[in-house]
């Protein structure tokens, strides 16, 4: 102990440790770090993980239902359901005999990597399969959230009209696939496809696109190749 | 409202910074925003009081540092500045545009002591 200290300097000494902390931190750094510790685990168990959204409505839930039970016939599948409430949706796929957890995020609007990877860990076995994950109906706020898949595939209904992508950019520069579904009301609705495609090429140049019908199976046999091409893609970089 | 979601996501690491370099109490958070990121700013300022309400970041003033949206046009082979998604090159009008800057969403810095 210096006691040849003044204490109004120590006292002063004491006020400058208001100090100014340089962190540089990524605001979703936990939700990323997740997001990355699922895609290794995806990866490990060589699965190929789709996360579908769009605005609610729009189909998704319909557009699985058709497919995992086509898919399913060739690999394993599995499905995790987010909704804010209700187990309806994973009932709908458990009805065609393909495994589901539905998550209920409550007041929440999308789902996160902390509770995807509390899902998988409930699921059966998927090894070489295809798990895709429902998120919350909600054009927003799952676009800033990965959750270790390989990549978002975008649903837009015709009934929902031509300029979503301009509306909410994010989602669809943030997605891989726009499926248009919905499509065997297009005609009665005027729906334009090809006006939709120049919007969501607008936010992302790179963004495919199938146009389907979830009601009839127009388009599936399309959308079964190139999920056939993003697993080989997959087993490419593994 | 994700906003509110990121907000909760500034507290935790505010906390984690706290125990890590023992700090009791912060003035200023401050963030850096892209232009092109998910979180509008003031959504951002109206979930934070909220989120930070009897934590230690209780009172504290957010202050964000917006950061520009950059694009690298592959029709005029050149790097723009773009406001939002969904718009043109500002030299050519082209949309083939691949988004190189503006999506960030950090914790910059915090003003404590
Ligand atoms: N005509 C027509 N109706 C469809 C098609 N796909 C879905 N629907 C109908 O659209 C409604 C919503 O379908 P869902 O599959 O529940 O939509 P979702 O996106 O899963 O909805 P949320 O999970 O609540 O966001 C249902 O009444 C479906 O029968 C389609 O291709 N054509
Ligand atoms: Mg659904
Ligand atoms: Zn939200
Ligand atoms: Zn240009």
């Amino acid at each position: 102990m210096n006691c040849g200290t003044d204490p109004a300097r120590l006292k002063i000494a004491g006020m400058s440790s208001d100090r100014i902390i340089q962190i540089e931190r990524d605001i979703l750094g936990r939700n990323n770090t997740m997001a990355a510790d699922n895609r290794a685990r995806f990866l490990a168990d060589d699965l190929l993980v789709f996360n579908l959204v769009s605005s609610p409505g729009a189909g998704k839930t319909s557009l699985l239902v058709r497919a995992i039970s086509e898919l399913k016939k060739s690999r394993p599948v599995g499905v995790i359901e987010g909704d804010q409430q209700t187990s309806n949706d994973a009932e709908r796929v458990r009805a065609t005999g393909v495994p589901a957890v539905q998550i209920n995020t409550g007041k929440g609007c999308h789902l996160d990597a902390a509770m995807v990877g509390e899902a998988y860990r409930r699921l059966p076995p998927l090894k070489d399969g295809i798990l895709f994950i429902e998120n919350v109906g909600n054009l927003v706020c799952p676009a800033a959230f990965d959750l270790g898949e390989a990549c978002k595939i975008v649903v837009l209904s015709t009934t929902e009209g031509e300029d979503k992508p301009l509306k909410y950019p994010d989602m669809f520069a943030a997605s891989a696939l726009m499926l248009i579904n919905k499509i065997d009301l297009a005609p009665v609705l005027d729906f334009d496809p090809a006006q939709t495609i120049e919007y969501a090429r607008r936010v992302n140049p790179k963004i495919e696109v199938l146009t389907v019908s979830a009601r009839n199976g127009e388009g599936f046999a399309a959308f079964y190749a190139w999920i056939r091409k993003q697993a080989a893609h997959q087993k490419r970089r593994a | 409202m994700h906003e509110m979601a990121l907000c909760q996501g500034i507290i935790e690491i505010v906390e984690e910074e706290a125990r890590r370099r023992s700090f009791s109490k912060v003035r200023t958070v401050c963030l850096e925003i892209g232009a092109l990121s998910h979180a509008a700013p003031e959504a951002m300022k109206f979930c934070f009081e909220a989120a930070a309400a009897q934590t230690i970041a209780d009172g504290a003033v957010l202050e964000i540092e917006k950061l520009p949206g950059l694009a690298w046009c592959m029709a005029c082979s050149r790097s723009v500045e773009i406001g939002q998604r969904a718009e043109p090159c500002p030299c050519c009008g082209s949309y083939q545009l691949h988004v190189t800057a503006g999506e960030e969403m950090r914790v910059k810095q915090l003003e404590v002591d």
